[in-house]
């Protein structure tokens, strides 16, 4: 994977897959400790405790079509490639929690990439399930919730082609706002 | 999250709504398994979901799924027509897709050059 955000797509089909009807996606970027934090949180069916140990193991996967399952091996990777590392807890029937941990500024650490089209996909493809989006630069905050866009669009569907430029554009601009972190900065300063 | 924006939108979209007829007859599936995904899945759904709407096709219901087990096809999409056999795209990307959607998905011819599996 090229991008973070195409990471957080994937590890939120897992949470699709589990039956969630709410997903929490935390993006932290923590500037004074160099830290990088992305939290995907859901209330699916949760992962045995037999099976909680060995997520990770690409060799280990709940679908049928194949005997191999890449995604959170693949974000483990990107997590430990720049001193970070991955974290899975969960409980069944209850839900799962994905902590990926990232030194911010390390030269390998992945660029964030389209955050927007993520999300927008996202709701679009699963427009009952409710997605929270919140991204925090230090003290300053960007925040986005399909139960209050539900609200104001009434009778309108998350899946109408408008509200996914909507989303594109608001996360966009937003993380301007806050003055996210696509890049880490030693790459800024090589591009 | 720009709420005034938001409103805005719901003021255009609601005037469009009533010239729609509701019924989504025509299927469309993308693959959004891990390889789906790395191979390029997001933009490709991105432009379906945008040709879409340029086309003014309404009657069109985008869903994704999981890794179907051609990970070297990916990125796959399936267009299911009403009373038509499924036809399976593969290795699509954005430029192929906006294709699709203008030739298959509207237009209802298949674009052979592209088809990865046809139901026989």
């Amino acid at each position: 994977m090229l991008e973070l955000s195409m990471h957080i797509l994937d590890i939120v089909q897992n949470s699709l897959a589990a039956g969630s009807t709410r997903v929490e996606i935390r993006i932290q970027e923590d500037l004074p400790k160099d830290l990088l934090v992305i939290e995907v949180k859901d209330n699916g069916r949760g992962i045995s405790d037999a099976m909680l140990p060995r997520v990770t193991d690409p060799f280990v996967t709940s679908r049928t079509t194949r005997p191999v399952g890449l995604g959170l091996p693949l974000l483990k990777e990107a997590t430990e490639r720049c001193e970070g590392c991955l974290e899975v807890y969960s409980e069944e029937n209850r839900g799962t929690r994905v902590v990926a941990r990232f030194r911010l500024d390390h030269f390998d650490r992945a660029p964030l990439g389209d955050m927007g089209e993520t999300m927008g996909i996202l709701i679009a493809a699963n427009p009952s399930v409710d997605f929270l989006y919140e991204h925090r630069v230090d003290a300053k905050i960007y925040l986005l919730e399909t139960r209050e866009m539900r609200q104001v669009l009434g009778s309108i569907g998350l899946d109408d082609p408008s509200v996914l430029d909507f989303v594109r554009q608001d996360i966009q601009m937003g993380l301007k706002k806050i003055g996210a972190a696509t890049f880490p900065k030693i790459m800024e300063v090589l591009r | 999250m720009n709420i005034e924006e938001l409103k805005k939108i719901r003021e255009k979209v609601q005037k469009q709504m009533d010239l729609r007829s509701g019924e989504k007859a025509i299927k469309v599936v993308v693959g959004m398994g891990t390889c789906g995904i790395a191979a390029g899945a997001r933009p490709v759904m991105a432009a379906i979901k945008d040709e879409l709407a340029r086309q003014n096709a309404e009657n069109v219901s985008l869903v994704q799924s999981g890794c179907a087990g051609f990970c070297e096809q990916e990125p796959l999409v399936d267009v299911l027509r009403p009373g038509e056999k499924k036809v399976t795209y593969g290795k699509v990307n954005p430029d192929t897709a906006r294709k699709i959607v203008a030739e298959h998905i509207v237009g209802g011819r298949v674009l052979s050059e592209f088809v990865f599996a046809q139901e026989k």
